[in-house]
């Protein structure tokens, strides 16, 4: 029993590291009021350029590096869109989703064929925290990335409401014209935030390729960036409670690959689907009571 | 700084026209890096993506075989955001109808084509339905957003797929991930000889008419307009919004359910996972550069299929991955998004 | 030395020219009132000030330097501070959050340090706030006061206030007054934004006109009186509102008893609101905006069931109707902002439909015809300036509004609910939305006027009740109502 559990939660922290990452990134997007549903193809695009990069150059940092860039990239380009543009976000971000979806399957293929047999790289090592002690060992056997991704948490909350940039990005999640009468910039406020926010969903891709799998498949994000879309609404839009609800999605995940062992006769796919199901559930138990920043969806212009 | 300046008000008729046809240059324009990148000429790869496909009658057919589906998912995706309700889920209503479609035709062998076919029909729509009401449910009861539920719904029904596939509809013949095939008597009349054109073409046509006069000539049509431009304008007229968004949403999935059955019926007479190459987002694509209009839609859907096909050409004859018939899609519209705008100003001379 | 000089301003937008060659000059130490009507250029002016807007053409000199002004940000460097009719503010911030907004000078915040800074500018100036409560639980006056503290903070030398006494009662009013006039002394200069004649002749030295974006005049108020500036500022000897006195109103009709309804932030709106009002009579609800008007509106016409109390119209229960019901019912409603009361995108004659589509419904389908003939008739009879399939977004506000009456009033509805009809509206559309009222009260309808223009209410309503804190504090008729007694009332004296 207690080995079950251990090893549920070592694997509810790896699972849920890249929803931690994305949903952080999709955080500062929508504090400061923007919806970005570029969220799951910049995943699946850090995904894929984590991994090429990596393969092509032995470097996983570089791999890194390369996710890093491509989100910032998107989110720039996100930017031009809604916030320069102020063209309607859901069809932005889901068109974002679309092109980088296609630009990691078009560069994918060109790079390395379209044969089946799918290069492997060695990925990332994972780090003992605590050694071998008995059950704090193994929970904390993790990818550092990991490791990177709970120091996040209080880290974003910091920033958020601790410093001069996270009042900013309050603020202008709420009430755009108050900010910009404060003397803030609107327009490079939310391109920052979009910066961020594409840099750190593009991490939560890469570290699918680079830690998790060690490899890359088509169906390597397979819908965890709407997971955490409705994640963040689930959390209220505070870091904190992100963490918690990163945890309850890991931890279905990681409890289905156990339940099917358990040799129960359902069939399998029921299991894979379920933490979908489970967000779903949860989200109409939270989402009434949600407090929405005031200003999401709405782009703001000044004559 | 500039000669001339932005002034906000209705473009010129000319302007209106112009920006369609630039945003088709400035895609094929961006794209062309790609094309380069893939070691293949520009101009080739454009002249496969939009002449060449009209250039042999199977072809052209065949253009019409690939916009079937994507005009039913658009004008789902269109009915449901004319009333305001972000319907993203086409691709999952659109797997709903084709496994009710599916389990019709195995079920009932023995029916002549004029029962199974309509029956088919509605077990489509009515799956599609289904599949919408979680999420429409949700969001007129309790406020949660659809973009997100529908879109975790597409998730869910995916497994649903392959569970199907993989254990219950399991082809015992071929042991391939495949259902059964639907009777004979289900199938889809082929339109014209040598060509995949079935009469499922036929039905979006009709389905295109019928919403454009849902949409333009009923009291429904107009409270879904009002409710989806002002729901508190429209709630203070007296209208019952939040019906009015189900219903709209209800009847989306309904389409999107359709579009799945025609796949059955008319191409695959199967069920298979690769059912739908993204149909039901490539619909939020032609819903958009079709501006919510239903005959608009209708262009874009062949325009759409139009470069689908031709994506399969450039593939085959440059050996540029097939991708870059996405790459185009996604690109242009994103570009008909940001030069949309431009509709609501005039060009001045300050 | 001017503080600041406004020369040869011009702004257009679209086919208004909302600034036409506008000269404007702040001297150091003073109170200068910047007067005119709605829609007179007052408020387009200060925002081209403030940064908000950008001038076709005209410079902006500060302290006899040219300035280059082209966002808030330059024109808080410049020492220029703006309160505004619509507060700045961030609801869900704290009193100090929403002063340091963008005034930091560190990456780091902690509360404890902006609280005490906050509460030092607070004594500095005189400008009482707490420094830790969210902006959310204050009150109007109390926003203002954070307002107009955010723009010392950031030594502001000229505060531009637009509109300041619109949403205060008199004796907030006189509150205000007071801090100008100590702040002035100090050194600060004002320009104070108005439309009222009796303040800008109470607290301000030199006053400019403005008048469909122009200046028809810059005086000091030694030299003029109130009858010269209203020339001024519509071109006309304007005649005095007259009172009603007292008429003969017919039976009692519409009866609202002791409604409650809950608000935005959990607590009670409306604390058992009673109201009667007679068949041929205008009843005035008076009071400062967020008393409760905004909730009164929205139980009567439908859009918020309350939690208890009754609403009835000869005897027919309409208090858990739907709008649709209400309407059936004989009421004529009109949205508080008519914006959200009507769809912009729909034409006219949608929008004139909109309320009846069974009524334009034939086989199922709409008969478009029939739409079409009732917006052309609907046009002609309210002096509509604007065709059936025009999209309603495009209308004037004046016009807007004429659609809104239209609506409400075609069926010849027994009763009707007129909820800030003529707010942001000009001359000559207020005065024909007036017209129409009487019109309906002169017809046997009962009216109910919310208004926040106590003018209006007073010319207007043959008896006046005032809503403070969501209750009723009086009901007074026409002949014993003064300013002075209506003030007390809605600042929720006994």
């Amino acid at each position: 029993m207690e080995d079950f559990i251990v090893g549920l939660l070592q694997a509810t922290l790896r699972i849920g590291t890249p929803l931690i990452f994305a949903t952080l990134g999709e955080l500062f997007c929508e504090r400061a009021g923007i919806l970005n549903l570029g969220i799951e193809g910049t995943m699946f695009f850090g995904a894929f350029i984590g991994f090429t990069v990596a393969a092509k150059t032995g470097s996983l940092m570089l791999g890194l590096l390369a996710a890093v860039l491509a989100g910032i990239i998107f989110g720039l380009l996100m930017s031009l869109l809604t916030v320069y543009f102020g063209v309607n976000q859901h069809v932005s971000g889901l068109g974002i989703t679309l092109l980088s979806t296609a630009l990691a399957m078009f560069f994918f293929n060109l790079v390395f064929g379209a044969n089946r047999v799918l290069p492997k790289i060695a990925s990332f090592e994972q780090i003992k925290l605590f050694g071998d002690i008995p059950i704090l060992g193994p929970i904390f056997t993790q990818y550092a990335l990991t490791y990177i991704a709970i120091l996040l948490i209080p880290i974003c909350a910091w920033i958020l409401y601790r410093t001069n940039f996270g009042l900013n990005i309050r603020s202008v999640g709420m009430n755009p014209e108050a900010t910009d009468a404060a003397g803030i910039n609107v327009y490079r406020l939310r391109t920052i935030a979009l910066v961020i926010g594409g840099a750190l969903m593009s991490v939560g891709g890469a570290f699918l390729s680079l830690a998790q799998l060690g490899s890359f498949t088509y169906g390597i994000v397979n819908g965890r960036g709407w997971v955490c879309i409705a994640l963040i609404i689930f959390a209220n839009w505070e870091p904190i409670k992100v963490f918690w609800g990163a945890l309850l999605f890991g931890s279905v995940s990681a409890l289905q690959l156990r339940l099917q062992t358990l040799g129960l006769n359902l069939p399998y796919e029921l299991f894979l689907a379920l933490p979908y199901i489970v967000t779903i559930l949860a989200l109409s138990l939270a989402g009434r009571n949600a407090t929405y920043p005031t200003a999401l969806l709405k782009p703001y212009k000044r004559e | 700084m500039f000669k001339y300046k932005l002034v906000r008000s209705p473009a010129p008729a000319w302007m209106r026209i112009l920006i369609p046809i630039v945003a088709v240059l400035l895609s094929f324009l961006i794209t062309s890096i790609f094309v380069l990148v893939a070691g293949a000429n520009p101009l080739e790869a454009f002249y496969n993506f939009l002449i060449a496909p009209l250039s042999s009658q199977s072809s052209a057919l065949e253009v019409l075989v690939k916009s079937t589906p994507i005009i039913l998912t658009g004008i789902a995706v269109t009915f449901a955001f004319t009333a305001g309700y972000y319907n993203i889920g086409a691709e999952g209503q659109l797997y709903a109808g084709a496994i009710a479609a599916v389990w019709l035709g195995i079920k009932l062998p023995g029916l002549p084509s004029y029962a199974i076919i309509p029956l088919m029909i509605i077990g489509g729509f009515a799956a599609g339905m289904l599949w919408a009401l979680i999420p429409a449910l949700l969001k007129a009861y309790l406020k949660i957003d659809e973009v997100v539920t529908t879109l975790l719904m597409n998730s869910v029904i995916m497994y649903f797929v392959s569970f199907l596939l993989n254990d219950y509809w399991r082809n015992p013949q071929s042991g391939y991930p495949q259902s059964p095939d639907i009777s004979e008597a289900a199938h889809f009349v082929r339109l014209m000889p040598k060509s995949r054109l079935h009469v499922g073409f036929i039905m979006a046509l009709v389905v295109v008419v019928i919403v454009y006069i849902l949409i333009k000539r009923t009291p429904l049509g107009l409270q879904m307009r009002a409710s989806g431009a002002n729901a508190a304008g429209a709630r203070f007229a007296g209208l019952k919004v939040s019906r009015t968004m189900l219903i709209s949403a209800l009847v989306s999935g309904g389409i999107a359910g359709l579009a799945g059955m025609g796949e059955v019926a008319g191409i695959h007479y199967h069920l298979i996972e690769a059912l739908s190459s993204s149909y039901g987002y490539t619909g939020i694509i032609v819903a958009t550069l079709g501006g919510l209009h239903p005959l608009g839609v209708l262009v874009a859907g062949l325009f759409i299929g139009l470069i689908s096909t031709g994506s399969q050409t450039v593939s085959f004859a440059l050996g540029v991955p097939v991708y870059l018939g996405d790459i185009v899609q996604s690109t242009l519209l994103l570009v008909i998004l940001a030069m949309l705008l431009l509709q609501n100003y005039r060009i001045e001379r300050r | 030395m001017y503080a600041i000089e406004m020369v040869g301003i011009n702004k257009t937008f679209g086919s208004l020219k909302a600034s036409n060659d506008v000269h404007f000059c702040l001297e150091q130490g003073e109170i200068h009132a910047l007067l005119g009507e709605n829609g007179a250029g007052k408020t387009t002016l200060m925002r081209i000030l403030y940064g908000l807007y950008r001038p076709d053409s005209g410079d902006i000199i500060v302290d006899g330097q040219k300035a280059q002004i082209l966002s808030p940000k330059d024109a808080i460097n410049a020492g220029i501070g703006m309160v505004t009719q619509h507060f700045t503010l961030v609801p869900t911030l704290t009193v100090a959050e929403n002063i340091v907004l963008g005034h930091t000078h560190s990456h780091t915040i902690s509360k404890k340090d902006i609280e005490e800074k906050v509460k030092a500018a607070s004594e500095k100036y005189g400008i009482h706030v707490e420094p830790s409560t969210l902006v959310k639980h204050l009150s109007v006056g109390e926003r203002q006061r954070v307002e107009i503290l955010k723009a010392l903070y950031r030594n502001a030398k000229v505060l531009i206030m637009d509109e300041p006494t619109a949403v205060l009662v008199p004796q907030e009013v006189d509150v205000l007054f007071e801090s100008l006039l100590r702040l002035v002394k100090n050194g600060l200069s004002v320009i104070f934004i108005s439309h009222k004649l009796n303040e800008v002749m109470a607290v301000c030295d030199r006053i400019t006109v403005l008048r469909d974006g122009h200046v028809t005049g810059t005086v000091k108020k030694v030299d003029t009186t109130q009858k010269d500036l209203a020339r001024m500022m519509v071109g006309r000897d304007t005649a005095n509102m007259v009172h009603q006195t007292g008429r003969q109103t017919g039976a009692p009709i519409y009866e609202v008893k002791d409604i409650h309804v809950m608000g935005n932030h959990g607590l009670e709106a409306l604390k058992g609101v009673s109201l009667t009002i007679n068949k041929g009579e205008i009843l005035g609800i008076a009071g400062v905006s967020g008393n409760g008007q905004s909730e009164l509106t929205k139980v009567l016409t439908g859009l918020l069931t309350p939690t208890s109390g009754s609403v009835t119209l000869e005897g027919q229960d309409l208090t858990h109707a739907a709008p649709s019901e209400i309407t059936k019912a004989g009421v004529g409603r009109t949205p508080e902002d008519r914006h959200e009361g009507m769809v912009g995108d729909l034409t006219v004659a949608e929008n004139l439909a909109l309320e009846d589509l069974d009524k334009f419904t034939h086989n199922g389908f709409l008969d478009n015809k029939a739409i079409h003939k009732n917006a052309e008739m609907m046009i002609k009879d309210y002096q509509i300036k604007a065709s059936p399939n025009d999209r309603l977004r495009n209308l004037s506000g004046g016009n807007m509004q004429k659609v809104v009456m239209a609506r409400a009033l075609s069926r010849n509805p027994k009763v009707v609910i007129a909820s800030q009809p003529t707010r942001g509206l000009d001359v000559g559309a207020t005065e024909y939305i007036r017209k129409k009222l009487v019109e309906e009260r002169d017809r046997g309808a009962a009216v109910m006027l919310l208004s926040e223009d106590l003018d209006e209410i007073m010319a207007l309503s043959d008896r006046i009740a005032v809503i403070y804190e969501g209750c009723i504090k009086g009901i007074l008729s026409a002949s014993e109502a003064t300013t002075e007694k209506l003030g007390l009332l809605m600042a929720g004296a006994c």
